[in-house]
């Protein structure tokens, strides 16, 4: 393996320690919580500026309004919940006073998909990338590891406009580095190879890396490409590696119905129609398990991954 | 002081202005627009001290305003186009293709004035209660208003609002009910009746002040003392009466033109009512 993690940890702790960080650095910032700050990591920043973090309470409309409003009189309001209740349950509120009217809100969602485990399926949110990414002006952003969370949350502070912020419950490998500059809108190529293209986003990109490894011993060169921004999507590079590699597969913690597949399958559809395997949640709600027991149940395991990119190969 | 008289014939020809606006589109509506044209005038006239001519999104060191029931956009477009936030004759293109007058306000089109959508309703307070916060951060001592319907309350979001807004004390806001008593389906007591409206914020934690929202010389006097109690560590709400469709005969007492536009002999019938005080846009 190319990579080596330096520890399992969790992605939300990278957003809490970003947040902490931009306490520090920048004075415009505001955090916003719906009764979760525990699990959203934000006691750092609100130990150091209790006067820039608003609890409240277990009011998840009022709070995206709450955030709307801090924009007008230039605050840059960060607001944090589940998933869950970060997207579905205000959809709307997102729809109006965020992206339709363009303000500069970093909706930072944890708990995303089938990881957050034993809460089962009310919790685990999965349609919430289709959701942010169909609305206009919204950059959606789902990064990998504690490390790149970290570096996400700094750079979206930067970056002027609706942002929905991606993150998960559960330690994983920590494997990018910790000083790395994240940029918006840009496909991260980890591993170089000739003949499949494994295009990966969140938590799923460990296990892309894994899958490459056993792939190369099967005698299998498999691109790995790191997907954090689904919108905008990186069109350039993934048509660069598809061209070369001509066979794609897809992984993601979220449905395939409206995720990053479905993002990448429109966009070769219209610019390079190559074939595509979907390593994602097929039309189903999760369950309560725990999060390992989950993605090997519903087929967002490292083996998954690699059968995919057999098929692929196939269908070349 | 402001010159009561001619707030009055502001109030007026803003009536005018909204029918001649929803009439051309044969779209809109003209009901809760000409029950507030009073509030919207005395509100941008006198009221707030606010930057027509530098308009900014950040409103820092002004008055702010919310319209969170956003079909009342003819009457609030009208009101700002004779502030000076943008040209009257733009009044004209209200609902039509490539407006920056949309059927309820957006900031998509960049409209002066303009801070946030509204359309989808019992979001404005929310967003007020954010803005007022982000004041306070600020160390900005102007004040934040809004308006809502009074069905429009019937959305919990609403309420979430007005319970954190008396929670965190926001003090520097003064939000307006329209209590017209209608709705798009009939009377508010018909579709969700509130029993009594002012018991139920009073028990939230806010002021309340009540007051009839088609007597100017009413209208700024409880202003004035909505003002008075700012900064007091209460919310403050003005419960304001108004008859929806005020100024055109057939358009009062009922709720039948919430939402429609006058046909040609309608329009006709209207305008008989509403004279040209100012100057026709």
């Amino acid at each position: 393996m190319k990579y080596t993690s330096s520890g399992n940890k969790d992605t939300r702790s990278g957003f809490g320690a970003g947040l902490y960080e931009l306490g520090k650095t920048n004075p415009n910032v505001v955090a916003l919580c719906a009764d979760l700050v525990g699990s959203l990591k934000m006691d750092d920043f609100i130990k150091e500026n209790p006067h820039r973090f608003i609890q409240v309470g277990i009011a998840e409309a009022n709070m995206i309004g709450l955030a709307a409003g801090l924009t007008i009189g230039g605050k840059i309001p960060f607001a944090g919940t589940f998933a869950a209740f970060a997207t579905g349950r205000v959809y709307d509120q997102i729809r109006q006073v965020v992206a339709y009217s363009n303000k500069n809100v970093k909706i930072c969602a944890s708990h995303a998909g089938l990881t957050l485990g034993e809460d089962g399926a009310t919790h685990q949110m999965l349609e919430d990338i289709g959701m942010m990414k169909m609305l206009p002006n919204m950059t959606v952003i789902v990064p990998c590891d504690y490390n790149q969370t970290k570096a996400a949350t700094l750079a979206i502070a930067e970056h002027i406009g609706p942002v929905y912020l991606r993150f998960g419950r559960p330690a994983v490998p920590n494997f990018t580095p910790a000083d790395q500059k994240f940029e918006i809108g840009k496909a991260q190529l980890l591993v170089e190879g000739s003949q499949v293209t494994i295009f990966a986003t969140g938590h799923m990109v460990w296990k892309a890396l894994e899958a490459a490894d056993i792939l190369e011993q099967k005698g299998i060169s498999a691109e790995v490409i790191n997907i954090h921004t689904i919108k905008p999507l990186d069109e350039k590079s993934i048509l660069k590696s598809v061209a070369k590699n001509r066979c794609v597969v897809t992984a993601e913690e979220h449905m395939m119905n409206g995720g990053l597949g479905d993002s990448i399958a429109q966009l070769l559809a219209r610019k390079m129609p190559t074939p595509i395997e979907m390593v994602a949640v097929n039309d189903t709600f999760g369950e309560s398990g725990k999060p390992e027991e989950l993605l090997v149940k519903y087929g967002l395991d490292t083996p998954n991954i690699v059968d995919a990119a057999q098929k692929v190969l196939t269908r070349k | 002081m402001a010159d009561i008289e001619f707030l009055k014939k502001m109030a007026a020809q803003v009536r005018r202005d909204v029918i001649r606006m929803v009439h051309k589109p044969a779209s809109g509506h003209p009901g809760g627009s000409l029950g507030c044209a009073d509030f919207f005038t005395a509100l941008y006239f006198e009221v707030m001290n606010i930057n027509p001519k530098n308009f900014t999104m950040d409103g820092i060191g002004e008055d702010v305003f919310f319209l969170s029931n956003g079909h009342l956009s003819a009457a609030w477009y009208s009101v700002m186009a004779r502030r000076g936030f943008f040209d009257i004759a733009e009044l004209s293109t209200f609902r039509l293709l490539n407006s920056r007058l949309q059927g309820h306000p957006t900031t998509a089109e960049h409209l002066p004035g303009v801070r946030v959508a509204s359309g989808s309703l019992g979001q404005g307070l929310s967003v007020a209660c954010g803005a007022a916060l982000a004041k306070k951060l600020n160390g900005d001592q102007s004040l934040v208003y809004t308006l809502h319907g009074d069905g429009e309350l019937q959305e919990g979001q609403i309420w979430e609002a007005v319970l954190f807004a008396a929670a965190k004390k926001i003090d520097n806001l003064i939000a307006t009910v329209d209590y017209n008593g209608k709705q798009i389906d009939g009377t508010v007591d018909e579709v969700v009746t509130f029993g009594n409206l002012k018991a139920k914020w009073e028990s939230f934690g806010w002021e309340v002040l009540e007051t009839n929202g088609n007597n100017m010389e009413e209208l700024l006097a409880t202003f004035a003392a909505a003002k008075s109690k700012t900064g007091q560590g209460k919310p403050i709400v003005i419960l304001m009466r108004t008859e929806m469709g005020m100024g055109v005969d057939f358009m009062m007492g009922t709720h039948k033109w919430h939402g429609k536009a006058p046909n040609d002999d309608e329009f006709a019938r209207a305008m008989a009512q509403l004279p040209e005080t100012i100057g026709d846009f």
